[in-house]
């Protein structure tokens, strides 16, 4: 009985997120009701004619900006324009549910086949349609709020706002809309529907395989297949993909720990050697480690790209000094060079890059370990190996903890160092994944020179799910989360 | 000093260690330095390398790391090339990365900026979700939208055509920038240490939002307005990928100057003769962007720290 009654205790200090949810679902509906019983004449009416309120209320500008906003919709929806013969508004919505038709159309108006379809742009302005409508939903709840708010202004013998009011609150207690507004249209444009858009393609059949014979890609709806296909192997792609599959997800992991660790430490141990008491020329050194970051990345990868290069300096080098006969494939270029010492290169030139970041990063945080922990420490009589794994490491560790996270993440994702290095060499013949192919530079190989875009897709969100996993687990944990509001 | 020998001779061995420790750390930071520097070094002296065989110019990759013979050939050839029938080709991506990298800066560091403070200081119903979003936006792999993107740029005519090929760099400036205010969380930690006290009290005395804004938040973030802007300035001369898509392949004249660097040696018409040019068009990248990152070392090393803390 106790235990029972501490646990609804417990209930009560941490409501379930889905009865918040539901509740809030809940008081929406509500809430509609409310306004639609309660509401002026005004606001009834522009449930169906939005401004209508705002009319009856004389703001006038206010109404005829919701009324305009009204009109344009429903032109938009009804009238369908078109962009290079792919329309908008509902035939859009008709082509998203529907998907490509193979070489056109039969039209009974003229007898004649019509175009075939553009699929790409079916889908993306299929989905734009149902943005729009979105928005458009939320214009016309903030049309009823605007005219339920000045009813009730106007019970309690106010005047309601004036145009010229409102636009003084969007400097004053409704400035974070000026100021997100062009971030939230942005983003949801070139970000938002774009991740969509490549979700609904893992979804489809969106392959260089469905093509008509003018070689436009088709799609059809297929759900779960494509992921299906990644473990069974039984696409068009044959067993390829399947056999490929885990090899490159083993290796992004195993890229993607290694990356990660070798820069943290080298980094933490760069950083004391320059940061050590009584060295000189610590501007000389920090500058030389730093160059490298200055540096354009495409540059000093493409510069390695040749310095490791078949008749590049190493290759010369080892050869005149006697120790190798052939030239050492480094990076995996060519189809016969060994995978592993790709890898292991890859690994090795990462670390050139990423270390000096690390070191000028934790630099400044080495400088304010607390003094006293080292005196106190020397009192006791530790050694300077032992004070640094119980005190320097920990303290540097604890505090850099989001970063190593993001930078795990970062190395997921780490397109740049694999393209420009080794392109992902040393290819299978018949594969279209390479040695050291990572999830991200295989998702780009796919789409961009395959046009296979539903395996990419599905790549792309297998890699989403990893990488947020990770992220979700360490990232609500960390005291940044948790304990952000005290910094405020 | 020490009267005590026993004493005395601790001293000298401990600073006999010392002095070990020391020249010890000078020596590996000195061979660290070199294997850091030897790279760079390398593709400098390509570009000044200015060696011939038999009365050929030898342009290509060769076994000798330090040149011969040294001269601004591959320099004047790079700012005279012809590349794949347009002049001047190398000078004409300057231009444009010199372009698309002022576009990005002016407009990123606005959004950025404008996004962070709401984040930080103000307090409204969609904040929590707002930053959960933008967070779970920044998980997806970037190239996973490229695609997206660049079917949406062409279907508004904003990629290469052949009607009006230079409307690419206005696709490239968008698709850089439009997504840039939800890369926020650098911005914010910085505004979060300035006190809310601050804030409450002009409030106190009558201020809008917008005043505190412009007048007292934005005078103190002289540091994270440098740092944001030198982020989204450097950015397009780093990336290439998103360029190379966007504006084509075969788009010579309006690529930036990491695509055109990249086709050199690895794309369509590339040659290995030209890899001194190569050499010498990174230098010429190279020396502005690594000048403007020592000047402002300071702001950076502080974003970087600010960034690991925050995550």
């Amino acid at each position: 009985m106790k235990s029972e009654m501490t646990r609804k205790e417990e209930k009560v200090k941490k409501p379930n997120p889905f009865v918040t949810f539901f509740s809030s679902f809940k008081s929406f509906f509500v809430n509609f009701h409310k306004r639609f019983v309660d509401g002026s004449i005004g606001t009834k009416l522009s449930h169906f004619i939005m401004g209508s309120g705002s009319f009856y209320h004389g703001q006038y500008v206010k109404g005829a900006m919701y009324l305009f906003l009204q009109v344009l919709f429903i032109l938009f929806m009804v009238l369908c324009p078109e962009i290079n013969g792919t329309p908008y508004g509902f035939k859009a919505l008709i082509n998203l549910r529907l998907g490509g038709s193979e070489g056109g159309d039969f039209d009974p108006m003229t007898g004649e086949m019509t175009q075939p379809s553009n699929d790409q742009l079916m889908l993306l302005f299929g989905l734009v349609t149902i943005a729009i409508i979105i928005l458009y939903l939320l214009v016309w709840i903030s049309n009823i709020g605007s005219s339920y708010k000045a009813d009730l202004e106007a019970k309690k013998g106010k005047k309601p706002t004036t145009f010229k009011d409102d636009l003084k609150a969007l400097l004053d207690s409704k400035f974070h809309v000026l100021m997100l507004t062009p971030t939230c249209l942005a983003a949801l444009v070139f970000t938002l529907l774009p991740t969509i858009f490549m979700i609904c393609m893992a979804f489809t059949t969106y392959n260089q395989f469905d093509m008509n014979a003018e070689g436009t890609v088709l799609f059809h709806w297929n759900g779960f297949s494509n992921f299906v296909y990644m473990f069974t192997g039984e696409s068009q792609l044959g067993s390829e993909i399947k056999a490929r599959f885990l090899p490159v997800l083993g290796w992004t992991f195993i890229w993607a720990i290694l990356a990660t660790l070798t820069c943290y430490f080298g980094g933490i141990l760069l950083a004391i050697l320059i940061n050590k008491k009584g060295l000189m020329g610590k501007k000389v050194f920090r500058t030389i480690f730093i160059l490298t970051i200055a540096i354009p990345q495409f540059i000093s990868l493409l510069s390695m790209r040749n310095l490791l290069g078949e008749y590049g300096p190493v290759n010369s080098l080892l050869q005149s000094l006697g120790w190798i006969d052939q030239p050492i494939g480094f990076l995996g270029l060519s189809a016969s060079d060994n995978e592993y010492v790709a890898k292991v290169v890859v690994i090795i030139v990462n670390m050139w890059l990423g270390i000096p970041y690390t070191m000028l990063m934790t630099s400044g945080i080495l400088m304010n370990i607390p003094a006293d922990l080292y005196e106190a420490a020397t009192v006791d009589g530790a050694s300077k190996t032992k004070m640094f794994f119980k005190i320097t490491l920990p303290y540097v560790v604890f505090i850099t903890t989001p970063y190593l996270i993001s930078s795990f993440v970062g190395n997921i994702n780490s397109f740049n160092t694999i393209f420009l290095l080794t392109g992902g060499g040393p290819t299978y013949v018949g594969y279209q994944a390479g040695g050291t192919d990572l999830l991200v530079t295989w998702l780009y190989k796919l789409t961009i020179d395959n046009g296979e875009y539903n395996t990419g897709a599905v790549i792309g969100i297998i890699t989403f799910m990893i990488t947020s996993t990770i992220t979700l687990i360490t990232y609500r944990r960390s005291k940044a989360y948790n304990e952000e509001d005290t910094f405020q | 000093m020490i009267n005590d020998p026993y004493k005395r001779q601790k001293y000298k061995s401990q600073k006999r260690s010392k002095i070990a420790s020391l020249s010890a750390t000078y020596v590996i930071l000195l061979i660290l330095s070199i294997i850091w520097i030897i790279p760079i070094f390398w593709v400098a002296c390509s570009a000044f390398r200015t060696e011939y065989k038999d009365g050929t110019f030898i342009g290509a990759v060769t076994s000798g790391f330090i040149p011969s013979t040294v001269g601004f050939k591959n320099f004047a050839d790079l700012f005279n090339m012809t590349y794949n029938g347009i002049e001047h080709a190398f000078l004409r991506w300057m231009g444009n990365t010199l372009l698309v990298a002022v576009c990005c800066c002016l407009i990123s560091t606005f959004l950025i900026l404008s996004v962070a403070y709401c984040m930080s200081k103000l307090k409204f119903k969609m904040r929590k979700p707002f930053m959960n979003l933008a967070m779970i936006l920044g998980l997806f792999p970037g190239f996973m939208s490229m695609i997206a993107i660049y079917f949406l740029l062409k279907s508004i005519g904003l990629v290469a055509n052949q009607d009006q090929p230079s409307l690419a760099i206005l696709g490239i400036i968008i698709a850089y920038s439009a997504g840039s205010g939800l890369g926020f969380q650098v911005a914010k930690g910085f505004f979060d240490v300035i006190p809310n006290s601050l804030v409450e009290s002009a409030k106190l005395d009558g201020c809008s939002n917008f005043k505190i804004f412009k007048s007292i938040i934005l005078p103190l973030s002289k540091p994270i307005i440098i740092y944001t802007a030198l982020m989204s300035f450097t950015g397009p001369w780093m990336d290439f990928i998103f360029a190379r898509v966007i504006i084509g392949p075969t788009n010579v004249e309006y690529w930036t100057v990491s695509v055109g660097l990249y086709d050199m040696l690895f794309g369509t018409f590339a040659d290995i003769n030209l890899f001194t040019k190569f050499a010498a068009g990174c230098v010429v990248v190279g020396i502005p962007i690594v000048t403007l990152f020592m000047f402002l070392q300071k702001y950076y090393v502080e974003g970087v720290t600010a960034g690991a803390v925050k995550g």
